[in-house]
This record gives structure tokens, sequence and C-alpha cells, in this order.
């Protein structure tokens, strides 16, 4: 019962890491960048839901729903502001201002909200936890919201993917940038629209993160930031499946190492886990493999 | 005499003479009694600092590669060189027990590179990037959970506290998980860390000037033309890499000697962006900009005491700026153009000169 327990908190983490994971694979996808800045994205977000509900008692569908608005601007303002003029230039450089974006962030956070951990009212408080099996299996509420939410996204967005218009122009642009923009594809607004629709689901996954674990401090977003890329390579970047299954499996790993190693060495363990992909299946679980021409 | 040199010696030169003459006057203001104690104490992390630039460099300016693990490498010499020189110590003399704990930071900061690099460096940039970093982390958490302890039956090893090493009564608890390598005698001076750093250039300005080196630049600028004239890109890559990692190793000897006590937390993810910050803004691929950016932002914030809290925001914002200005299409053109027409001015005004004089 207790790794059951175990498995299903395993689960509701890798929902959190799912959702962030679609933010990289899409920007990884479409830009061909890592955007070092998508978890301190999520920790922007967590702010705003911290204050707009847990200060100023806003609702807490409106609280996150002004959360995904401001985390949208900030990010298609990044991707405006830092990585556009670098569109063209060796991946190098591109992953070095996404770091100084990253750390711009936190800093900013840090001097704005100081360093003090600021504990996180769930956003699903009023809610009961579910009671199983003669109450030897408790299920709390956040973990019940996480799992819904991240199912009804993956749903949706695989669909936007496949059925809009704008969802074709972005396989487009992730297949072949030069080739859509000279079938008329507009490659800056659909990039635009990804860092967009990545930002606002990672504003979804920090208020669900910070509701599981409520200490919210300007470094919140860096950890499972770096987790979530794992899981996005793990499951193969740039595929929105992928992300799912990926998320899932690492949140499942952490989850058991933690109870059953160690607490301390979960982190390496999961970090492990990237090595070993990426030495027997660079590609991931369900990416494609996409060979180098001359 | 200076004529005949080749051109690449003549910098080496420079380099090192920039590095000879800081000592000299810190040795002459050291002498007249003008250094302040917490600038002294600023001399060995300089020296240490300078070293991690410069082999970072190699890999990210010379290699091409992005390593976010520095601080990994750091500390895997760190603790190694530190446990080798606290054994040491209480027998051998002090200097051949630190010229050791050199040896073996480096080496065993080597043999890391050499794991972590098989596998990833097949891989392309972005990966790279990652696994050093995940890299970085490993080593943090697990040098955060290490127990080790030393008694009469040999060395324990433990990853959960120090009773369950089961040493003997006479045991010694060498490293204390989060707590760390405790009592180390200081032995760094800034001698010592100013010869290492004259090593590691001539060492890392000899590699890029030799046909090695010119094979690793050949790799970086195309890998694929690069493989197609016959040059084995693993080797190189691997080579340029190790040599890196070493000299973080050695660097981190460097650093944890200068101190009382080595914690694992110290060498964390922030440590590595701060010696990637040194290497972007002293110029990629540039070992001399290196060198003088590391010791500068070492000082610096030294005696810009009431802008710390700013001091990283700063950082960031170089990072972006100095990127976006030097590798952005239409800066590059901007920048061109704005030379073109200096050049041009200064040309019409060298013409009207020379027409004067003839008139």
């Amino acid at each position: 019962m207790q790794f059951l327990s175990y498995l299903i908190n395993g689960i509701s983490l890798g929902s959190v890491y799912a959702l962030i994971a679609l933010g990289y694979t899409m920007v990884y996808g479409i830009a061909k960048m890592l955007n070092f800045a998508h978890g301190d994205v999520i920790m922007i977000g967590s702010y705003v839901v911290f204050f707009a509900f847990g200060s100023a008692g806003m609702n807490p569908v409106l609280a996150i729903v002004l959360s995904m608005v401001v985390c949208t601007v900030l990010g298609v303002t990044i991707e405006r502001v830092a990585y556009r003029p670098l569109r063209e230039a060796p991946s190098l450089a591109v992953l070095i201002t996404a770091i100084g974006v990253s750390y711009l962030l936190q800093q900013v956070a840090q001097l704005a909200w100081s360093s003090n951990p600021k504990s996180f009212t769930s956003v699903v408080s009023g809610m009961k936890p579910i009671s199983l099996f003669d109450g030897q299996l408790t299920i709390s509420a956040e973990t019940v919201v996480t799992i819904i939410a991240c199912v009804i996204i993956m749903v949706a967005l695989i669909w936007f993917v496949n059925h809009t218009s704008a969802g074709h122009a972005m396989q487009a642009v992730s297949e072949d940038r030069g080739a859509a923009q000279l079938m008329g594809v507009n490659v800056n607004a659909t990039i635009s629209l990804t860092f967009a629709i990545g930002s606002a689901l990672a504003a979804v996954a920090g208020a669900l993160l910070c509701s599981s674990y409520p200490t919210l401090q300007p470094t919140t977003g860096a950890m499972p930031g770096i987790k979530a890329f794992v899981a996005a390579v793990f499951g193969g970047i740039g595929s929105i499946p992928g992300a799912f299954l990926g998320g899932i499996l690492l949140g499942i790993i952490e989850n058991l190492s933690k109870a059953y190693i160690s607490t301390q060495l979960s982190d390496a363990i999961v970090f492990l886990v990237l090595v070993v992909v990426l030495i027997v299946k660079p590609t991931g679980l369900l990416g494609k493999k996409v060979n180098v021409k001359v | 005499m200076l004529k005949n040199m080749k051109k690449s010696t003549k910098s080496n030169l420079i380099t090192l003479g920039i590095v000879v003459g800081f000592y000299v006057l810190i040795q002459i203001l050291g002498a007249v009694g003008a250094l302040t104690n917490s600038f002294s104490g600023q001399l060995v992390p300089i020296c240490a600092y300078v070293i991690l630039a410069v082999s970072l460099n190699l890999t990210v300016g010379i290699l091409g590669e992005l390593s976010l693990g520095h601080a990994g490498f750091m500390s895997v010499g760190a603790f190694s060189g530190t446990l080798a020189y606290v054994v040491l110590s209480e027998n051998a003399p002090q200097p051949l027990a630190m010229l050791v704990a050199f040896v073996v930071g480096g080496v065993v900061a080597g043999l890391f590179g050499v794991l972590v690099g098989i596998p990833v460096l097949r891989l392309s940039g972005d990966y790279l990037a990652i696994v050093t970093l995940a890299f970085g982390e490993i080593v943090k958490n697990v040098m955060n959970a290490c127990y080790l302890g030393l008694d009469s039956h040999g060395l324990h090893f433990s990853l959960k506290d120090t009773a369950s090493l089961n040493m003997e009564v006479d045991g010694k608890v060498l490293i204390n998980g989060a707590m760390g390598i405790t009592g180390i005698k200081k032995a760094s001076t800034f001698a010592v860390g100013i010869v290492l750093v004259i090593i590691t250039l001539l060492v890392i300005l000899n590699l890029v000037n030799s046909r090695a080196g010119r094979a690793i630049k050949a790799i970086r600028d195309n890998e694929i033309a690069a493989r197609s004239v016959g040059i084995p890109i693993t080797k190189y890559k691997l080579m340029a890499f190790v040599t890196s990692a070493v000299f973080a190793g050695i660097a981190g000897v460097l650093y944890a000697l200068n101190y009382s006590s080595l914690v694992a937390k110290k060498f964390d993810y922030n440590t590595s962006i701060l010696i990637l910050v040194f290497v972007v803004l002293g110029g990629i691929g540039n070992l001399r900009g290196s060198v003088i950016a590391a010791a500068v932002l070492t000082v610096l914030p030294e005696l810009l005491r009431s802008m710390n809290d700013y001091r990283m925001l700063i950082y960031a914002i170089v990072l972006i700026v100095v990127m976006i200005f030097n590798q952005s299409p239409e800066m590059i053109a901007l920048r061109k153009r704005l030379t073109a027409r200096f050049r041009k001015e200064g040309a019409d005004k060298k013409d009207a000169k020379e027409k004067k004089g003839v008139a």
C-alpha cells in the first residue's frame, strides 16, 4: 500500500515535470534552442499566484489565469529581446544568453522579493484528500488535481498541434525552418506562439508544483526546470507525448528512489538517468532519429 | 630577436609577462605595506579563478562546447587532493604533501573528465551542456552525502552517516558528509598560486598553438569538414576536455588548501556560471582575456562592497549583452559599418596630410 502511495505521488510530481517539459520540448523542437530560463519563468509565475491568491485573496482560478498572462508576456518578451537577435548565431551564443536570462530572472526575483522562502498556500486548499481502502491509502487533492490538469492539457495540446493551422505551422517550422518560410509560414510569429504556449503552461506547472511543495524562493524553478529538461530528453526531445511519458517516468523514478534509496541521492539518480539515456538511446524513448547531412 | 619571433610566441610571452608583472606588483605593494588584509586574502582565490577561467576557455572557446560542470571537476579535484594532503601532511614534509595533493587532484579530475567526456562528446552542444550540468549536481549531491573514515583496518566509506562507517576507536573521520573536510592546515600561498597559473598557461597556450590545437579548432569551426580531412574527432575533443578538467581539479586543490575547511556546497552551479562569466567577459577563445577578466572580477566585488547585492544581476546582464553584441548578425553588420566609416575618415585625414606634405 505504501508503494502505491509513493507511486501515485511520483505520478503527480511527474505530471508537473511533464507540463514543464512540454515547454522545453516545444521550444527545442521549433526554435532549436535550449531555453534555460524556462524554469525561472515557472518561479515568476508561482510568485504571481502567491501574491494574487495567497496575499490578495483572489479566486484561485483567476490567480492562475493572471499568472498565465504574466508568464506569456514574459516568455514572449524574453524571446523577442534576447533570443530573436541570435536566431542565426551559433548555438553556444544562444545557450549562454539563455543562461544569462535565467540568472537575470533569479536575481530580479531575489532583489524584489528577497531570498527568504515564502510558504505557498495550496491553490486547492479547500478540497479534502481522497481516502481509499478504509483510510490505508490517502491521496491529496493536489495530487488528483495535478494529474487531471496534466492529462487535460496534454490532450488539448496534441489536438491543437494536429488540427489547427497554427499547429501545422509549428510542425512545419520544426521540420524545416527555411522551407516553411518559403511556403509562407510566418516563422517569427510561430516561434513567439510556441514561447507563449510554453510559458503559459509553465505558469500552471508553477502553481501546481508549489501547491504540492509549498516553499517558494527565487531558486524554486531552477531544479524542476533542469529535471524537466531531463524528462524531455528522456521522452525524446521535440515529441509532445514523449515529454508526457518522460515526465511521468522521471517523477516515479525520483519519488521511488527518495523512498527506497536515499533522499539526498535522489537528484543524483535522476541525473544518472539522463546520462544513461544519452549513452544508450540519445534520441529518447519516442524521439525521431535525425541524420546529419553535409 | 623580437622580430624573428613567431606571432604566437610573442603573444604568449605578453600573457606570461602580465602574470609575472602582477606578481612583482603585489610583492612591491606588500613590501611597502599597501596591501589590505581583505585584498591579500583574495590573492590565492584570484590564482585559482584564473586557472579555472583559462581551463574553461579551452573547452568553451577553443573546443567550442559549453561545459556547465566546471565546478564539479573543481570539486572532485579539491576533495581528492585535500584528502591526500591531510593524510600525508602528518608524516611527509609539507611541500611534498602539497605536490602530491596537486598531482592527485589533477589526475582524479582528469579521470572524471574521461568518464564524462567519452559518452557525451559524441553528442551535440546542448546535450554536452546539460550533461556537464548534471555531472556538477551529481558530484555536489554525492559529496554532500559522503562519509569517509580511516582506522587501523583501512578506509571506511558510507553514504549514510558517520555511525555506519563502523570504525575502530582509533578511527578518524576524514570526510564528514555535508560538513566536508575540516581541520586543514592552510598551505596555499600566492607564490604557489602564481607558479600554477604559469604552468597552466604554458601547457594550455602550447596546446592551442600546436598541431593538436589546430585540429581542435578545426573541429570547432566545422566538424564535418574536419572529419573529412581525417582528424580523429573524439580523440581531440577528449584531449581538450580532459586537459580542461585536469586544470580545474588543480585549481580546486589550490582553492581548498587556502581555507581550513572544505564543503561540497561551495562548488555548485553558481560557481560554474561565475567561471563562465569570466570566460565570456574576457573573450571566448581569448586566453589572455580570461586571465585579466578572472583577476579583475574577483577583486572588483571587494572594492565595490556596496554593489554586492547587484553583482550577480550585473553579471547576468553582462552575459546577455555581450552575447547579443558579439554574435547577433545585425550587430555584427552594424559594427562593420561603423568601423568602416572610422577607417574611411582616418584614411581621408591621412590622405589630406600626405597631400599637405607634398605641397
